[in-house]
């Protein structure tokens, strides 16, 4: 199940930077990707959508929202917990 | 040139339903933001907002009037009674033919919209009203000022997002002073206040659940209102021979399009709209007393503005008063330099200054004097309006005392 997840992940954020899933890897950022602010709210929309899961983002304070997109790695893992949480 | 004067203004907004009940609000720093009252609202995230609640359609508006103005015309044909009626201006003969109406929007007839699709998407009706188009279409408060007034000149409405009404009044103004037309009624009306409107502004992620607290460090993100308001600027020989009550002069306005991002901010391209507005009303940063602030409440609006102001003001800025309404009356999209423009005829004519509410801890990227809080009494003699658009079209009006 895990790994499904980090795999819709990777796509959707391989499909916002217009890369192949394979050349997208877990230490990157969305920056080191390329994507900008509204490239990070589609990704947002495309993870609430894929996952039916409400994700807490409000782009005036990126850091302090428990949704942690500092990486690819620590967006999946949010993702991973988010979906524990409203899925359980 | 000629000079342009304003003799008249009217309001409906979320502080009051006319320009006395408005400024006194602003005055005393009240809010206007509360809880959102419409259908399907319990479906938003975002559920406050700086809603018209004691509107009574019926007491106002007769049956025939009703299917044909969706709320924000009924918003615009309010304030603009009250504007024409303290202007005192009759539009026969040749100044009906020399006078026109632009109004800004941006969203136009959004909950007649909102309304129809609902009724045939959701509810499977394949039939509408036969007025839907007309009370829909951006142009319908215009129209119906225009008609109930008989303004026969140049008349239209201006769409640029958060700059509508700027762009609107900065066209009304030039008009006038090149002679295109003597009066010109202008001002902008926005109703988004519906379950459409504010869930698609949800999508952005921009939006505050809790307060519009511009500039502060703990600020995060737009509340939005609904309204409208509208002023008669007149040519100032026309008003004068008449003996006409002056509230301000409009003295120079500048338009700019930053040419980079569909919704962030240029620091440069509001630079070059406050310092055109500076040079075309042929003022000194130093004059300027006041600046309305777009003042969103955003993390990137508020940053970029101030450091705009710091560029084209230069050393002035340090001294310049800059204050956000937005945080009492929300941000009215296509409507708010209107309602904005209030707090600038408030500051040249009565010498108060109107507070940005919800000031709770400084930010170093927002280190104007942004008038936390409170209003100040401080006579000015000049002062600002700024409105930023999404899109990057950025609109500046100045204003000047009239002694």
């Amino acid at each position: 199940m895990s790994s499904e997840i980090k795999d819709k992940v990777i796509a959707i954020i391989a499909e916002q930077a217009v890369l192949e899933p394979s050349d997208v890897t877990e230490g990157q950022s969305l920056a080191d990707l390329g994507i900008d602010s509204l490239g990070l709210v589609e990704c947002i929309f495309a993870i609430e959508e894929t996952f039916d899961i409400s994700v807490p983002f409000n782009a005036n304070e990126p850091d302090q929202s428990d949704f942690d997109i500092s990486s690819v790695a620590s967006i999946v893992t949010a993702v991973e917990s988010l979906i524990a949480e409203q899925k359980a | 040139m000629r000079r342009v004067v304003i003799t008249g203004a009217g309001t409906v907004n979320a502080l009051g339903l006319s320009v006395p009940a408005t400024l006194a609000a602003m005055r005393e720093g009240k809010s206007g933001i509360s809880d959102l009252n419409f259908r399907d609202v319990d479906r938003l995230a975002i559920k406050i907002g700086g809603q018209i609640h004691n509107w009574d359609t019926e007491s106002r508006f007769n049956r025939q009037q009703i299917v044909l103005y969706d709320r924000f015309t009924q918003f615009a044909l309010t304030a603009a009674r009250e504007a024409i009626t303290q202007s005192g201006l009759e539009f026969i003969g040749d100044l009906a033919t020399r006078s026109g109406v632009i109004f800004g929007t941006s969203g136009g007839g959004l909950t007649t919209q909102d309304d129809n699709y609902r009724m045939v998407y959701e509810e499977g009706k394949n039939r509408v009203h036969p007025f839907v188009v007309p009370k829909l279409m951006n142009n319908a408060s215009c129209s119906h000022v225009s008609m109930e007034y008989n303004l026969k000149g140049p008349s239209f409405t201006v769409a640029t997002a958060c700059a509508s009404s700027n762009h609107a009044m900065g066209q009304a103004f030039n008009m006038v002073r090149c002679g295109m037309a003597t009066a010109m009624v202008t001002g902008g009306s926005e109703s988004m206040l519906c379950f459409g409107g504010v869930k698609a502004w949800e999508g952005l992620r921009v939006m505050s659940k809790d307060a519009c607290r511009p500039f502060s460090l703990n600020r995060n993100g737009m509340v939005q209102g609904e309204g409208a308001a509208v002023f008669v600027f007149e040519e100032y020989e026309h008003a004068k021979a008449r003996g006409a009550d002056i509230l301000c002069e409009v003295a120079g306005f500048s338009m700019t399009s930053d040419a980079s991002d569909i919704v962030m901010p240029s620091k440069q391209g509001a630079a070059r709209a406050i310092s055109g507005a500076l040079q075309d009303a042929k003022l000194n940063p130093d004059q300027i007393g006041y600046i309305n602030a777009h003042g969103t409440g955003t993390a990137a609006n508020d940053k970029t503005e101030c450091a705009a102001v710091a560029d084209a003001l230069g050393y002035h800025a340090d001294r310049v008063m800059m204050s956000s309404t937005k945080s009492m009356h929300g941000h009215l999209i296509g409507g708010t330099g209107a309602v904005e423009l209030l707090a600038c005829i408030m500051a040249l004519k009565d010498g108060v200054i109107a507070p940005t509410i919800n000031y709770e801890e400084p930010d170093p990227e927002c280190a104007l004097d942004v008038v936390p809080n409170e209003a100040r009494d401080v006579q000015v003699d000049a002062v600002l309006s700024n409105a930023f658009a999404f899109g990057g079209l950025n609109a500046v009006l100045a204003l000047r005392r009239v002694h």
